[in-house]
């Protein structure tokens, strides 16, 4: 099975419990604007790669990842663009007791028979499902990553009744994501769901932006700063209180 | 005896065996760091002082004072205090505190250029006398060198020798003293006196003249101490005599000899011993406990000599080494791991960061959790700790070794080394390509031998060159350590030291190597990739054009950690087909401190791409920039390299932002750890953990008045980052910082 992917990280830390391996899948259906990997986009342009060949590398690390109940994490650009790939690792991860996330915007999730059978497959043998909800208000949405998120919200939704762990992540741009209205409407949203088992604030920061320009692209939140300490506080409160 | 009041009875009676005390008394805890206590207000009073000692001594342009005509020896001066009614643990190298010492004996110019450099005059009749009459070590070496070894310390294919210096890296088993009082070790070295054999063979003169020279020490160490208003003939009655006693044993050391390391060895453990026994007999609270062991470090981070800029810029800041090991598994499987493990490291609190003493934790996975925890925790707030593989170097050393300088190990009291610097190997890869000719000063430095002409550079040509060229050079280097130890034993020997080893020792000649990296990945390009070379108008290559994609060391890909793998063995290999000075055992080490800047200047192009005067990698590391995969491939990728065949040790650096190692305290805290675990497991030697912010060095190097105690570690030691050179800094911040978000 060939997957194919941008890159790999042996030393991930903010993605998942623990030492984490990851795989930067490559391939994505969003445009978001502050995207810190838009080198990861395009279908199809990165580096194939042989589930045995991961599973031959990502050995070499098990003692730090034993030693710290990590794991592997797949990232991206979209994992879910690659659910054959990603299944058929994820079953050998779990053959060798290593803990397995996904790191997800569910931008592709769709309820189409087919991609519901493939996906109910990968979801047997993933543990944690990271996923990013990048803004709840469907036309901001659009505005931000291109995309609507009622099917991301469904898939929110379906990992909840497959109850499979979840945390929940949203990036918080100052200006975009960030209104109290907004950050409101997602904890409520967050609420409805039983299986969240950690809310993260990412801070918006901008060293992803030489990317853009080594791409040849127009970096669309130039002005924007990245928030401050007590604002990525504020969001927390706002995402996780219960009224 | 009632000095040894209610201790375990063993061997360590009948005969001077510090570690059968050790096994047989040690208290091994497993609990947290909550039985810690703050700094006393003495150790507040006496810190505040030395910072003010200290900013002086910075605005003084890096010496406050200088002793310009006491030539030192264990005796030579008063007793010195910073404050005698604060002070529970009393000595200085002087008369007073921060007053470097005068010690001509490694080299009487490298002493005049270090009074110069700061102003002061040498005595002119020391001068006199020791140009004149008392030869020095570096003139004995100087005499003896040949042409071609005064050509290869030029052209720096061998550098960093101690031929102007003192050569250090020796530890005596200064807790000898505590534990037996010196009478005890004059009566044994009397013993070993008079049962030298008596045929009068080199060797054996040799030996009676040393042992003379040790007893004379040891009677010497009783006087100082007696200046000071105690009596280290009779073992320590208590915890704070044990420290003293052992303190008073590393100052006659320190006042004798300004060796380029004077490490400590590995006493926190065995003095929590006499501190368990204070504890319990009620004549002992956990503060004043603490309060001993700060003010014991004080004195340690107190430790200076006078050098010169040059050796500075070598060596990076004013290092001496104090190095401690802590921690460690004890052979019969307990962990050597005690209250005092967290005292000592807990001084990196009470007093604040500082590079000396090098504080090191042998590290296994099987330490107690708490302690691993405690660990990682004071490493990420303070940077100065080094971690090295405990299960690695029990297996050769037993469970009663400590590391000269970073990372050679050796038996205490029972094994000494001889230093000796580091050859180039990146330098000899040129002189390959280059027909012995040196490619900055082009002149013939190597062997002659006809250069590489081809455009494109063949692996298998280049590599039947370079084996050769190699085995060339490390002829040359075993035979040039001969000379310099041959010279240091004889002009100037480390009796004190010595006479705290048993007689009968082991002695290595720690070799190393320099340019590892550089070497890897220059092999790779020419096996990977193409390597074009372009040449001087004499048809020397002066550099290289690299056409395709190469691997690269660091990526954890074998294609071209193998490389590295084959030239550690190969040039160990060579090594040992020269004899040694004292039929000492070979060993190598791949450690550059942060020499890797020097080193890097005086080599020219490298195939790999790096430019003429570009930095090496420090240590074992891969190069800057290059490493792609992430921190755990780079660490993967070291972990190879064969401790076997590079037992004086394989040094690491690993710097990371704190948001690397995770979002929260405790996922930093239990991540760090865990890369620790993983890399002992997978067998790596040494490393440096460093945890700060780029823009916290950058703000640094244009305001080192904030930051008087901004500790970093650099291959195999720390420094005070504000100490070090500004080519130096600039160094370290844009070597790989591991900053994934």
């Amino acid at each position: 099975m060939i997957g194919n992917i941008h890159s790999v990280e042996t030393c991930g830390t903010v993605d998942g419990p623990g030492i984490r391996y990851i795989i930067f899948t490559q391939g994505c259906l969003l445009r978001c604007q502050y995207c810190h990997n838009p080198d990861t986009w395009s279908i199809g342009s990165g580096k194939d790669i042989t589930v045995e060949e991961v599973i031959k590398d990502l050995k070499e690390y098990l003692p730090f990842i034993r030693a710290s109940n990590g794991g592997i994490t797949v990232s991206g650009g979209e994992p879910l663009l690659h659910l054959p790939f990603v299944t058929e690792l994820f079953k050998e991860c779990r053959k060798l007791g290593i803990h397995t996330a996904l790191d997800s915007s569910g931008g592709c999730f769709s309820e189409t028979p087919f991609f519901i059978r493939g996906l109910d497959e990968l979801l047997q043998y993933t543990d944690l499902v990271l996923l990013d909800i990048k803004h709840i208000n469907d036309q901001k949405h659009r505005k931000l990553t291109g995309k609507p998120n009622a099917h991301i919200l469904r898939f929110a939704h379906y990992l909840d009744k497959k109850n499979i762990p979840v945390w929940i992540r949203h990036v918080l741009v100052p200006g975009i994501t960030d209104s109290e209205e907004d950050l409101t409407d997602l904890g409520q949203f967050i609420r409805t769901l039983s299986n969240v088992e950690k809310v993260e604030i990412l801070p918006y920061h901008k060293l992803g932006v030489y990317k853009w320009n080594v791409l040849g692209l127009t970096y669309p939140l130039e002005d924007i700063q990245p928030p401050s300490e007590e604002a990525v506080q504020n969001a927390y409160q706002l995402l996780t209180v219960h009224n | 005896m009632n000095q040894w009041r209610s201790f375990i009875e063993g061997n360590w009676q009948s005969e001077v065996n510090t570690r059968d005390f050790i096994v047989n008394n040690v208290s091994p805890y497993q609990g947290n760091a909550e039985f810690l206590e703050k700094a006393t207000e003495s150790t507040e009073v006496l810190w505040q002082q030395v910072m003010e000692l200290t900013g002086k001594e910075r605005e003084n342009g890096g010496v406050l004072d200088m002793d310009t005509r006491t030539v030192s020896s264990i005796t030579s001066h008063a007793p010195g205090y910073l404050n005698k009614d604060l002070e529970a643990i009393v000595g200085v190298q002087t008369d007073q505190p921060f007053k470097r010492s005068l010690q001509p004996y490694g080299g009487i110019r490298m002493a005049q250029a270090a009074c110069n450099a700061y102003g002061y005059e040498l005595d002119k009749e020391i001068e006199r006398i020791f140009t004149d009459f008392r030869k020095t070590h570096n003139q004995g070496v100087f005499d003896a060198y040949t042409d071609e070894m005064m050509t290869a310390r030029k052209v720096g294919i061998i550098t960093g020798l101690p031929d102007a210096y003192g050569r250090g890296r020796i530890i005596g088993d200064y807790r000898r003293v505590a534990l037996y009082g010196t009478n005890r070790l004059i009566e044994d070295k009397k013993k070993s006196l008079k049962n030298t054999s008596t045929t009068m063979s080199e060797d054996v003169i040799r030996l009676r003249e040393e042992l003379s020279e040790q007893i004379r020490a040891l009677k010497e160490l009783q006087t100082m101490a007696l200046s000071y208003g105690y009596d280290v003939s009779l073992p320590a009655q208590n915890a704070r005599e044990a420290f003293q006693w052992l303190y008073f044993a590393y100052l006659a050391a320190i006042k004798e000899q300004n060796g380029a390391a004077m490490s400590l060895g590995r006493v926190s453990t065995f003095l929590d011993i006499y501190i368990e026994r204070d504890l319990n007999e009620g004549t002992l609270t956990e503060e004043e406990a603490q309060e001993i062991v700060d003010h014991f470090i004080m004195k340690l981070r107190l430790v200076k000599f006078a050098r010169t800029p040059d050796y500075n810029e070598l060596f990076s800041g004013d290092p001496t080494w104090v190095t401690e090991a802590i921690g460690g598994m004890a052979i019969d499987g307990r962990p050597l791991v005690t209250k005092n493990s967290f005292r000592f490291l807990h001084t990196l609190e009470n007093l604040g960061p500082a590079p000396e003493p090098n504080l090191t934790v042998l590290w296994s996975p099987q330490l107690p959790e708490e302690f691993k925890k405690y660990c990682a925790s004071m490493s990420i707030k303070t940077s100065s700790i080094q971690y090295e593989n405990d299960d690695l170097m029990r297996l050769e050393y037993g469970d009663d070794y400590g590391i000269a300088c970073c990372v050679s190990a050796m038996k205490i009291g029972k094994q000494m080394q001889f230093f000796g610097a580091r050859a180039n190997l990146a330098k000899a890869l040129l002189y390959a390509i280059n027909g012995g000719v040196d490619e900055k000063l082009k002149v013939q430095a190597g062997p002659k031998m006809a250069p590489i002409t081809s455009d494109y550079l063949d692996y298998d040509e280049v590599m039947e060159r370079y084996t050769f060229m190699m085995d060339w050079l490390a002829g040359l280097y075993i035979n040039t350590l001969n000379v310099i130890h041959y010279m240091h034993d004889k002009y100037s020997y480390e009796r004190i030291e010595m006479a705290l080893h048993d007689t009968e020792i082991v002695r290595t000649m720690a070799t190393g190597i320099a340019g590892l990296s550089v070497v890897a990945d220059s092999l790779s390009a020419i096996k990977f990739a193409n390597v074009k070379v372009i040449r001087d108008e004499n048809g020397i290559a002066v550099d290289y054009v690299v056409e395709g994609d190469f691997p690269k060391y660091g990526n954890n890909d074998d294609r071209v950690d193998q490389l590295a793998v084959n030239l550690v063995e190969t040039f160990m290999s060579m090594l040992k087909k020269h004899a040694t000075y004292r039929k000492s055992v070979h060993t190598l080490s791949i450690l550059t401190i942060t020499s890797n800047v020097v080193y890097g200047k005086k080599t020219g192009n490298t195939p790999d791409g790096r430019r003429e005067g570009e930095p090496f990698a420090p240590g074992a590391n891969p190069m800057h920039g290059r490493d792609t995969k992430g921190a755990l491939a780079s660490l993967a990728s070291v972990s190879k390299l064969p401790y076997h065949h590079a037992l004086d040790g394989i040094s690491n650096t690993f710097s990371m932002v704190p948001k690397a190692l995770g979002k929260e305290e405790d996922a930093q805290n239990g991540n760090l750890a865990a890369i620790l675990d993983g890399y002992i497991m997978k067998k790596g030697h040494h490393l440096n953990i460093n945890v700060f912010n780029r823009e916290t060095l950058l703000d640094a190097m244009d305001h080192p008045e904030l930051y008087p105690q901004l500790t970093i570690r650099v291959s195999g030691y720390a420094v005070n980052f504000i100490k070090l050179t500004r080519e130096q800094q600039i160094d370290v911040i844009n070597r790989t910082f591991h900053e994934n978000l």
